[in-house]
């Protein structure tokens, strides 16, 4: 284990060095305390660079995500809505679990190039599947009689869908954005492949960070992601409207 | 940026760096080039070990995540408090993202097949679990009533009436489990396996390389998806598949 410096950074005052827990205590030394590099010119790890990572990692994984969102979703109400391209919405999904994350980022690294943008785009590809098919199935499985009571009362197509649809849709649709979100923050850090530093870094870096870098890349994006999926999970219960709660908790008494 | 960090971009320069292996210079240099025919004709061979490999790896993961989900299925089955735990134990591993499995659990196991198996039969248990207890929960009441009629014990209906009639979802949790698990097999590179991961990963600038391995690895994903949707109309002849959304 490598002696940390003195002062190099406010958490280095941490009293308690974790490593009689093996190579995960080495892990959480690693995410707390800077540390010479295996390559031996540098220094590793601590604070500053795992939050610079992490801030990375989450700054394309959202850019991916919405952008993923952006483009599924409203294709996937709108089809929903007017009931048409069900085999598309269908197959769409099918297919997306069958492209392999691996060769989607090498793809778009080596036939449209490198960098964020590209990178980002890539990862958006991978979210789109499961939220256009989430977002098909659930507007189209929608009650009719309740749309039917919306158009009774004057709603035009739009309000239908914002007012009607949408809402009863909610935990379908938020099903398809979980699927989607865990998928492209967990697959993000292949970003380091193309060009943009991540969490990835760390994972994939054994030559330099060693295991303990390796090991803490993966709690990060293990924590990362299972935090998300709860924060979403906390998104679906506030959009959820309140009626479609209380019969859901009728029929599980 | 802290200037801490500015020394860090070195390193990361030296992340990306990979190991080439020689062979396909006359190719790559024509980089307009979408695929090289005869590159691919005379190099398919560095394809087969791979193709091998990715396939067995889904082979054993698929075969050990249906015994231990299918397992869990009939464990819960008869008593139904298990099964919001099960379902829960296996969405939380589901949500671990497949490349962190792999190095969390390289103190461990280290890296190597044992891993790369564990790995994806964990994924596979999630669908086919939940798909398994909804098939048995979906069996008719009307059909367990005539076999009971008929003198079954538990273990009889079990296995002559719920079992049958609840196979077209197994099936299709295991349909979509397989295509996963091809998927993310490609992945298992980082866990030292050569699978079709390791061209993509050694070579993941040249065009040709990425579309032979990516289209092989689809292929197969498809070819497993055709052949359970066969045996789902073969073992279920009286139902027809039933469609399922995205989990």
């Amino acid at each position: 284990m490598a002696a940390v410096p003195e002062g190099s950074d406010a958490l280095s005052a941490f009293p308690l060095h974790l490593a009689f827990l093996g190579t995960f205590g080495d892990a959480f030394d690693f995410i707390f305390h800077q540390q010479v590099a295996r390559t031996g010119q540098t220094m590793v790890g601590g604070p500053d660079q795992v939050l610079h990572l992490t801030g990375q990692h989450l700054k394309v994984t959202f850019l991916a995500l919405g952008a993923a969102v952006a483009i599924a979703l409203p294709t996937g109400v709108i089809l929903g809505h007017l009931r048409r391209g069900e085999g598309f919405a269908i197959a769409l999904g099918n297919a997306g679990r069958a492209v392999p994350e691996l060769a989607l980022i090498a793809f778009v690294a080596a036939f449209i190039g490198v960098g964020l943008l590209n990178v980002t785009f890539a990862f958006a590809v991978l979210g789109i599947p499961p939220i256009l098919t989430n977002a098909y199935v659930g507007i189209s499985q929608v009650d009719r009689t309740a749309v039917e009571a919306a158009r009774g009362m004057g709603m035009r197509g739009l309000q239908v869908i914002l007012r009607v649809e949408l809402p009863l849709a909610v935990p379908t649709i938020m099903a398809g954005v979980r699927t989607a979100a865990v998928n492209i923050i967990a697959t993000v850090a292949l970003a380091s492949l193309a060009g943009v530093s991540t969490l990835g870094d760390l994972i994939l870096g054994r030559n330099v960070y060693g295991d303990q870098g390796v090991v803490a890349g993966a709690i990060l994006i293990a924590l990362l992601t299972l935090t998300l999926e709860l924060g979403l999970a906390g998104l679906q219960w506030l959009l959820t409207p309140r009626g479609l709660k209380l019969a859901r908790a009728g029929a599980a008494a | 940026m802290s200037p801490a960090l500015a020394q860090f971009a070195p390193l990361l320069a030296q992340v990306t760096i990979h190991n080439r292996t020689g062979g396909n210079a006359p190719c790559q240099a024509q980089q307009g080039k979408v695929f090289c025919f005869g590159w691919a004709a005379d190099n398919f061979d560095r394809y087969t070990t791979p193709l091998l490999n990715q396939l067995l790896l889904v082979l054993i993961a698929v075969a050990i995540g249906f015994a231990i989900a299918f397992a869990m299925a009939l464990i819960s089955h008869r008593r139904r408090w298990l099964v919001p735990s099960f379902t829960g134990a296996t969405g939380v591993l589901y949500t671990i993202p497949s490349l962190a499995f792999i190095f969390l659990l390289l103190p461990i196991t280290g890296l190597g097949w044992t891993t790369a198996i564990i790995v994806l039969s964990v994924y596979t248990l999630q669908i086919i679990y939940r798909n398994t207890v909804a098939g048995l929960n979906n069996v008719p009441m009307d059909s367990k009533d005539a076999g009971r009629g008929m003198g079954m014990t538990d273990r009889q209906l079990l296995w002559r009436v719920e079992l049958p009639l609840a196979l077209p979802e197994i099936i299709a949790g295991l349909r979509i489990a397989t295509v996963s698990t091809v998927a993310i097999a490609t992945l298992m590179v980082f866990a030292n396996v050569n699978t079709l991961g390791a061209p993509l990963y050694q070579q993941i600038d040249f065009k040709t390389n990425i579309v032979i391995a990516g289209g092989l690895s689809i292929l197969m994903a498809i070819a497993f998806d055709l052949m359970l949707l066969l045996a789902q109309r073969l073992l279920a002849p009286w139902r027809r598949s039933q469609r399922e959304a995205t989990p």
